[in-house]
């Protein structure tokens, strides 16, 4: 079971819902064992912060590596087929010259494969590290960081996924991944594969305006959706208004508080702000695991 | 001479772009027949590579010169190796306007990248 958290605009509380998340499941109710243990991935590797609030010690790392093609000169023709192929004009030739810019490289190795003179070998370029271990209440956490300056977070999802989840799936347990903000390929990376979407907003004109995209990228992938309202109280209707007409399940509402608010900036997580959370979040993964099927 | 002038539009005398990579036209002049050609900027809502992707059509275009208002490093880098000259647009309100100040000389030339760059912006 997977289960990811994104918003399309910042700062709705897609960290707060998915840190609570986390330990409540992990947690359990009181008495009971814990039916839906939890796996945590940051997947926010431009600006991740799970771990101010989960706390994990690492005990793996792994560099995010990309292949960046070199083109030997003595070889290259300028055909000009590397750069036809790239779809994100990372490979460029002008005149007799093939330049490549690898801060623009998605390192899919196109330009490899068309270059018809064997011209373009390639080469490692890392940008970012991916690491894991073990957080509060003994959640496996994992998370990328971005190496300050890169501006390809998509790659660094993708194998931040690959290199912690095992191939079968997260068996018997409840994958979550905190996504990025925006609506765009890092968001996409993030939340592809999840058998559900939990969509952060504030009932706000901006968290509806960002809602709405979010949810349109969902039906794009096929992932069903739920809502959850943090701030609830201030703003309007018209994200409720949204959400009955759209068909989207409105989960839970957390009320805009002076109390949970400085608990964040102190780095505590809502359930251990205000405890009775915890119910309210293992009710709502159950009723997730039923609606998915799973 | 062959160059090339940013645009808002696909005219003569249109308004100029200041921006380079996102600029919505390349106004396409020669400067000694004035006869000129107007091509939409493929790359305005391209997510990244803008600079480089204007680069090339600047390159395949065989100008020898281009005038705008601002080229980020990916572009510059890019120019500079296809060694087209860059000049900043100035005063110049239309094409036809940056074309005359060029053709006279008036126009400053620039030797580094003018911008910080925007995504993916570091230059290669």
């Amino acid at each position: 079971m997977k289960i990811a958290v994104a918003s399309g605009k910042g700062g709705t509380g897609k960290t707060t819902v998915a840190t609570s998340l986390a330990l409540s499941l992990a947690m359990g109710a009181p008495g009971q064992s814990v039916p839906l243990p939890p796996v945590f991935l940051d997947c926010d590797v431009e600006g991740p912060n799970a771990h101010l609030f989960l706390a994990p010690v690492f005990e793996r790392r792994q560099d995010v590596v990309i292949q960046i093609p070199r083109v030997d000169a003595a070889k290259c023709t300028a055909c000009g087929k590397c750069a036809e192929v790239c779809q994100y004009h990372a490979i460029v030739v002008l005149g007799k010259r093939t330049l490549v810019f690898s801060q623009l490289c998605h390192g899919c190795g196109s330009c490899t494969l068309v270059c018809p003179e064997g011209a373009i070998s390639e080469e490692p370029h890392a940008i970012g590290v991916l690491e894991a271990g073990t957080a509060a209440r003994g959640i496996p956490f994992a998370r990328g960081v971005l190496d300050v300056g890169e501006p390809m977070a998509t790659p660094a999802i993708r194998q931040l996924k690959q290199w912690a989840i095992p191939a079968d799936g997260p068996e018997g347990r409840v994958l979550i991944l905190d996504a990025p903000p925006g609506t765009s390929c890092p968001v996409v990376e993030a939340v592809r594969g999840a058998d559900y979407l939990l969509l952060v907003t504030e009932p706000t004109p901006f968290g509806l305006h960002d809602l709405r995209l979010a949810a349109e990228v969902a039906a794009e992938l096929r992932i069903p959706v739920g809502v959850i309202i943090n701030r609830d109280g201030i703003g309007d209707a018209a994200v409720d208004a949204f959400c009955a007409a759209a068909g989207l399940p409105i989960l839970l509402r957390i009320p805009f508080e002076r109390a949970i608010a400085e608990g964040v900036a102190q780095g505590r997580t809502l359930v251990e702000i205000q405890p009775e959370y915890a119910s309210r979040f293992r009710a709502m993964a159950q009723q997730i695991v039923e609606q998915a099927g799973l | 001479m062959k160059i090339i002038v940013t645009a808002t539009a696909p005219e003569l005398e249109a308004t100029v772009d200041p921006r380079f990579g996102r600029g919505a036209y390349f106004v396409v002049v020669d400067t000694e027949t004035m006869r000129w050609q107007a091509h939409a900027n493929q790359g305005v809502n391209a997510a990244g590579g803008a600079g480089s992707q204007a680069a090339q059509f600047a390159a395949q275009q065989g100008v020898a010169a281009i005038i705008s208002g601002d080229f980020g490093p990916n572009a510059y880098i890019a120019l500079a190796a296809a060694e087209i000259k860059m000049y900043l647009l100035g005063a110049s309100k239309t094409v036809q306007a940056a074309v005359t100040s060029f053709a006279a000389g008036e126009l400053a030339q620039v030797s580094a990248p003018t911008g910080a760059g925007h995504h993916g912006g570091r230059g290669a």
